[in-house]
């Protein structure tokens, strides 16, 4: 059973007050009473670390990185979205919380939605106190630009560096938590398991990544904000050690994964050059601000783009698109670009890639605008590609980029395990099936250090006087020994094949078949042949080196471990799902246009899948979405 | 269209932090010249585990040049090479056929080897974590347009911001040391409005942490040189009048003398 999401009752704009004024509240003199694990240092963790420590709760971090300072949030280059309105275009809170709900297409809680468009605006005011240099005009107040899925201009950004001054900036409020002693960080520790006992959350067992021990921490709740699945399909735009691994302990201990096939592909990435490459750059959406789409109406055409006229261009976005043109949401513009390539429209040395062109915009406004605007992706691009986009146009085509799927959390962010909590990317809650633009770093900073620190007293006010669990207890124990097993297995199978092989294999079985485009017999191809890829893992996986110093093979095999299992659950879900809705484009639910078709009578619902045993298949759940506010149509950005 | 490399490399390999480390010699064929540094090296690795060898240990995460995580000597340069470039954004085809590459570890007393090419830097972490930051606790924050900040006050910010906190200013010191990266942080936040009221404190907890650490600057650059975002020599000037000034400013002076 699905326990109750919990939305607070009366009027969407009343709801997150009423309920901050209902849940149980910890006094102050007490909250140092309480432990708090917090898993992960992206933008949410770190968040929602410094928050809780100021708010006087007895704080312990743990990152697998060698500094909360690296968590991938800081890759983020375009913006956060913010319903502040200066630019006086008629946004609000109601006008942000409907573009999301939209953009999710029509698949996420409308209570989550509001809370999150309602608390953006404290988000852009504490992270300018907190020193991050948003751009700005020069008559010294805040810049913004606009971004794809919405007609009014609200992304706040840093240059193209948002997500690493917004990630600073947590990082800096959560340090000076570390150096008061409030918060007790610990940096190259992997968790490995969550623990439970008498059904809620215990604490958590570590692998600590130079040494190897394996060690036990309890706490009286714990906080998983260890990110999205994106690297399931090896590559993607994620850092190389982003991975499910956390999540997905939690989820074999009871926690259930909540729409996994809801993945994103990002429109602009650069595309793959070759057999060798290890991840996918992206270049921020941003840049279809002011960058044309095109390819040539004619698909031998083998001049340089700059030298095919203007009539033998095919803006296809422009054309099809005309009121959101380059501006159309990602899950649009990505299917748009794959079905050109796929028609044979594709450039660049492999054909797979669409240009995104500058060449407009500089004429307009000049080079020193655009450089000030993307310089350091230009830059970028230029490094990886050895091409000049001042010159030439860009070569992109969509990626992986994040996963709107991961753990069901009620309105309080709490999993189905009482006692462990999922924020930022982590938990499935805002994005329904598509996230607009921008909203990942604003949902992140939500989670951590908003919602997060007012609702969790409501679980941890009743545990007044208790202590943690001790680490002697027999449940630690076991979980200590389980960890111990499972790297003493990977080092002792002794086959022919690395672990970067299986996942590199596991990846192109994922984006071939749970890719842009799914269809049954793909999925259901997809679950054998993830089992038997599975099935030679087990046997065939080589390991060097030993358990007691660093050893990225070790955490690399761990990790692919948990992708096999995540990737089968990916097909399931996507299985079960016959319909069309934002990233999840199934071939058998299109319109007569090929745009991505919902069937809202059979499938406004979450899908959450509870684990049983590894030869038991996980059982789907549905939590019904009910839209009182917004008005379900089929998205339209002609 | 791309091209193949055959390239030698000298590889510093380390067992542990206490172990003793030498270099190792590999050959590195047939690597595109499409491929970054650390493709190449993922190859190298691919090679030595299908010959039964342990795979070298190098930094990595991100592979955009932003979460700092990545970086080795290259032929003696911390990143390579290279201006402005992280060891991440590093091609191949920055490099010729034939080549010699000796690949090292950051060298510093502060940032011990943890294995082969991989260091611990959190004493960077240690300043920050004394006053790298503006202290204004969750919920406290005025509206973000109530101060408004010249955009000039706000791009010089953003340059010092831009700092990815790789390391390798220390290691291309050649007296290993922090000033570029703790004078980005200090000018960021105290060039800002929002950082005034913490200006000379900052200045002076993050400077005298940092001489806890590491060695003392003697203006050679070299860290701008080697900083993979062209971080300006200028923050330290800026950085070393704050924490003068905050010998007499500091007000938890003031009273004791």
């Amino acid at each position: 059973m699905l326990p109750d999401a919990g939305i607070p009752e009366g009027p969407i704009a009343d709801k997150w007050d009423s309920h901050k004024f209902n849940v149980n509240l910890v006094n102050p003199a007490n909250k140092r009473k309480f432990k708090v694990l917090i898993v992960g240092t992206g933008l949410a963790g770190a968040s929602a670390a410094a928050t809780m420590a100021e708010l006087g709760y007895d704080v312990e971090v743990f990152t697998f990185h060698d500094s909360p300072r690296r968590a991938h949030s800081i890759a983020a280059q375009g913006g956060i979205n913010a319903a502040k309105n200066y630019r006086n275009d008629g946004d609000s809170v109601y006008r942000l919380f409907y573009d999301t709900v939209k953009g999710g297409d029509y698949r996420s809680r409308e209570a989550n939605v509001y809370r999150l468009a309602e608390v953006s605006v404290n988000i852009i005011d504490q992270m300018t106190a907190q020193g991050v240099p948003f751009a700005r005009e020069y008559g010294g107040l805040l810049d913004n630009r606009s971004f794809g899925g919405a007609q009014v201009s609200r992304t706040f950004y840093a240059r193209g560096q948002t997500g690493q001054q917004l990630l600073i900036g947590a990082y800096q409020q959560m340090m000076r938590q570390v150096g008061l002693g409030k918060i007790k960080l610990h940096t190259r520790m992997e968790m490995l398991d969550l623990v439970v006992k008498d059904g809620s959350a215990q604490g958590i067992v570590c692998r600590n990544l130079t040494t190897g021990d394996v060690t036990s921490h309890s706490g009286h709740a714990v906080v998983l904000a260890t990110g999205g699945y994106s690297n399931v399909f090896y590559l993607s735009t994620n850092a190389m050690a982003s991975n499910v691994t956390a999540a997905w302990r939690a989820h074999r201990k009871g926690a259930y994964f909540a729409n996994p096939c809801y993945t994103q592909i990002h429109p602009t990435c650069i595309p793959v050059s070759d057999d060798f490459q290890s991840k996918l750059t992206l270049m921020s959406e941003s840049l279809r601000n002011d960058g044309r789409i095109w390819v040539p109406r004619d698909r031998d055409d083998n001049r340089l783009p700059q030298n095919i006229p203007e009539p033998e261009r095919y803006y296809y976005l422009e054309e099809k698109y005309p009121a959101f043109g380059n501006l159309v949401p990602r899950d649009v513009a990505s299917r748009n670009a794959k079905t050109v390539v796929d028609q044979g429209y594709g450039v660049g040395p492999a054909k797979n890639g669409v240009y995104l062109d500058f060449a407009d915009v500089i004429q307009r406004d000049g080079r020193d605008v655009v450089e000030e605007k993307y310089g350091n992706l230009l830059q970028m691009y230029e490094r990886i590609t050895g091409e000049d986009p001042y010159e030439m146009p860009m070569r992109i085509y969509p990626a992986v980029h994040y996963t709107m799927g991961g753990l069901w959390v009620d309105y309080n962010l709490m999993t189905t395990i009482p006692g462990c909590y999922a924020a930022g990317e982590a938990n499935f809650s805002d994005h329904g099936a598509n996230r607009l633009g921008a909203s990942a770093l604003m949902q992140g900073l939500s989670d951590g250090y908003f919602v997060l620190p007012t609702t969790i007293s409501n679980y941890l006010a009743d545990k007044l006087g208790t202590q943690p669990l001790s680490t002697d207890d027999e449940v630690f124990q076991k979980a200590e020994r389980d960890v111990v097993d499972r790297v003493q297995e990977f080092l002792s199978i002794g086959g022919t094949k690395s672990p970067e092989y299986f996942h590199r294999e596991l990846g192109k079985l994922v984006w071939e078949y749970i890719g842009m485009a799914r269809n049954e017999n793909g999925l259901e191809k997809a679950i054998s042949e993830i089992r038997a890829l599975r099935d030679e893992f087990w046997k065939d996986l080589r390991v060097l080196g030993t358990k007691d110093t660093l050893n990225s093979s070790i955490e690399k095999a761990g990790r692919v471990s948990d992708f096999f299992e995540l990737a089968e659950l990916m097909a399931r879900d996507a299985l079960t799902r016959e319909e069309s809705c934002g990233g999840h484009f199934r071939e058998e639910s299109q319109t007569e246009e090929g745009e991505a078709l919902r069937q809202d009578d059979s499938f406004a619902h979450v899908s959450a899948w509870e684990w049983h045993d590894m030869d038991t298949p996980q059982t789907e759940h549905r939590e019904a979405l009910e839209f009182e506010y917004v008005k379900l149509t089929q998205r339209s950005y002609k | 269209m791309s091209n193949t490399l055959n390239l030698t490399l000298q590889v510093w390999r380390q067992p542990s932090t206490n172990a003793a480390g030498t270099f190792e010699t590999y050959q590195a064929h047939n690597i595109s010249d499409d491929a970054s540094f650390l493709e190449m090296l993922d190859i190298v690795n691919e090679r030595l585990i299908e010959d039964g060898k342990i795979p070298i240990e190098f930094p990595h995460d991100c592979r955009e040049g932003i979460c700092g995580t990545c970086g080795v000597m290259i032929n003696g340069r911390a990143h390579g090479h290279e201006k402005g470039t992280a060891t991440c954004q590093l091609h191949m085809r920055k490099f010729n056929d034939g080549d010699t590459i000796v690949i090292e570890p950051w060298r510093a007393a502060a940032f011990p080897v943890v294995r082969d090419l991989v260091v611990d830097r959190s004493p960077l972490d240690r300043i920050i974590e004394v006053g790298g930051f503006i202290t204004a606790p969750t919920g406290t924050a005025q509206d973000a347009n109530q101060q408004p900040i010249p955009k000039e006050v706000a791009d010089s910010a953003m340059d010092a911001a831009a700092c990815i906190g790789c390391g390798a200013c220390v290691a291309a010191c050649p007296n290993s040391a922090a000033q570029l990266f703790t004078s980005a942080k200090v000018w960021h936040l105290n060039s800002l409005p929002q950082g005034q009221a913490e200006r000379y404190k900052r200045a002076e907890s993050m400077v005298e942490t940092m001489e806890e650490f590491f060695g003392s600057c003697t203006n050679h650059g070299e860290c701008s040189e080697a900083c993979p975002k062209e971080i300006s020599l200028d923050f330290i000037a800026y950085m070393n009048k704050d924490y003068i000034k905050s010998k007499v400013k500091n007000r938890r002076m003031s009273s004791q003398i």
